[in-house]
């Protein structure tokens, strides 16, 4: 951004390799932990609702407006309470973003279960509990990981946001590129955060195929590919 | 709390160019001009992959890119170009992301809208001698109108949040409030930034919810010749 800069400083990368990967191990726990805590309040959230359909539309409309708060406002709300530049106050926010998308994927994919099946299952003298465990679950697998991989894709995106309260991995990079007027640290820290993106949703797709091997593979729809990837368009 | 509501108070806060109405106009205007110019691109686009079946793997490419990728890159990556195509700092570095992230949910929403209309209205419109493009105005595009709604609805959402991150950048506002008072140390006004920028996202996201299913009511039957010579109920 200065005269005659290079758009890109190879040297700059060299010297400062260390604090490149330190911030990209920093980005990946920061997603991880959103993306695990996520799931797990989902999937608790998915058996109530599994329970009590009624309590659906109120767990899921709650979700969705955490959903719809732009996250360096959620971000801003919670540092007071929080503290600025902590886990917490940024993982709170990060773990709020997954929430729609996963309880939907998972109250979906228990859907997706076909009613003969079940009846099989229960005439083979399955408890309502373990036909959830070693029959509705399989089932819905396909649906929960298609959740996972939105909701860890979009997770990526956030965290770097996160930088602006003192958190956010790659997203340091980029502020520091804004700060000093170099841009730099701002294509580096914005390529690893695409690719990183990019390499999560990969190795969850090769996760599903691997966990569900019987999942047919039908023939491919783009239009399918297209609205996941649009989280928000199906709402 | 205290702190919030005294910040609230001073009549300071509510008048000159900081002042919240201005700030709030400025959010508003940006993100107004960012969606529609978003809109112009994305809608024809859209509608023609739709209506073609060419082009798909563009549709779920712009999709999948477009999620993947991190809203604070996206803001920050087109910095060098736009300081160096001499625009200098504020509104173009905030707009032109602004109008690239507004694209994806609005092109794959046109894009689905329009392919997922009934091959039997398409061939009754087409049987009723009606020419590609009549097909398209008059039949396709009304018929996708819900999904068209819902993807502007998104894209809103999302420009909304992210032209907060426009401050940055030295845009003006609503962001000015976050990112000044992380700077400043000013709780009080970082958390009345962030509720604004919370209560105008929720506020866009039910206005367009709204606009979305009134189109969905209004589009439910097919234009009444066609849906005759379709066999299906005229309304």
């Amino acid at each position: 951004m200065r005269e005659g800069e290079p758009l890109i400083e190879w040297e700059w990368i060299a010297r400062n390799t260390d604090q490149i990967i330190a911030r990209l191990v920093q980005h990946v726990g920061l997603t991880l932990i959103a993306v695990v805590f996520g799931l797990a309040i989902s999937f608790v959230l998915a058996l109530i609702v599994y329970r009590r359909r009624s309590l659906y539309p109120p767990l899921a409309g709650f979700a969705a407006t955490l959903y719809t708060i732009p996250s360096i406002a959620l971000f801003a709300i919670l540092t007071p309470i929080t503290g600025f530049g902590s886990i917490v106050t940024a993982e709170i926010a990060l773990v709020s973003y997954t929430l729609l998308i996963l309880l939907r994927n998972i109250v979906a994919g228990l859907d997706s279960v076909p009613a003969d099946v079940r009846e099989a299952a229960a005439a083979m003298g399955y408890s309502p509990w373990q036909q959830l465990w070693r029959v509705e679950l399989p089932l819905a697998l396909p649906l929960i990981i298609a959740g996972v991989r939105v909701a860890t894709v979009t997770t990526v995106g956030l965290v770097t946001v996160a930088a602006v309260i003192g958190q956010g991995g790659l997203g340091q990079l980029i502020l520091t590129g804004l700060r000093t007027f170099f841009a730099t640290p701002i294509y580096v820290g914005a390529f690893l955060s695409l690719a990183l993106a990019l390499v999560a949703d990969v190795a969850l797709v090769q996760l599903q195929r691997a966990l569900t091997p019987w999942a047919l593979r039908r023939t491919h729809d783009y239009a399918a590919d297209a609205l996941a990837a649009a989280p928000g368009a199906s709402l | 709390m205290n702190e919030i509501i005294a910040w609230l108070g001073d009549s300071a806060h509510w008048s000159g160019s900081d002042g919240v109405p201005i700030r709030l106009l400025e959010h508003l205007q940006l993100s107004g001009a960012s969606v529609l110019v978003a809109l112009a691109i994305a809608l024809p686009l859209g509608a023609y992959i739709g209506h073609s079946g060419r082009l798909t793997l563009l549709a779920v490419t712009i999709a999948n890119v477009g999620r993947a990728m991190p809203t604070l890159a996206l803001l920050v990556i087109f910095l060098p170009f736009i300081l160096r195509a001499g625009l200098g700092l504020g509104f173009w570095p905030t707009f032109v992301p602004l109008v690239l992230l507004g694209i994806p949910p609005i092109l794959v929403n046109a894009y689905v809208g329009v392919r997922e209309v009934d091959a039997d209205v398409r061939e009754a419109a087409r049987g009723l001698g009606m020419s590609g493009a009549q097909v398209l105005g008059r039949v396709e595009l009304p018929l996708a109108l819900p999904a068209i709604f819902a993807g502007l609805r998104t894209a809103a959402v999302q420009v909304i949040a992210t032209a907060t991150l426009g401050a940055l950048v030295a845009s003006g506002g609503l962001g000015r409030y976050i990112i000044d008072g992380i700077a400043l140390h000013e709780n009080a006004r970082m958390v009345v930034g962030a509720i604004l920028v919370a209560v105008l996202a929720l506020s866009a996201d039910a206005v367009l919810a709204f606009v979305e299913r009134r189109a969905e009511r209004r589009t439910e039957a097919p234009p009444a010749a066609v849906a005759r010579s379709a066999g299906l109920p005229a309304r």
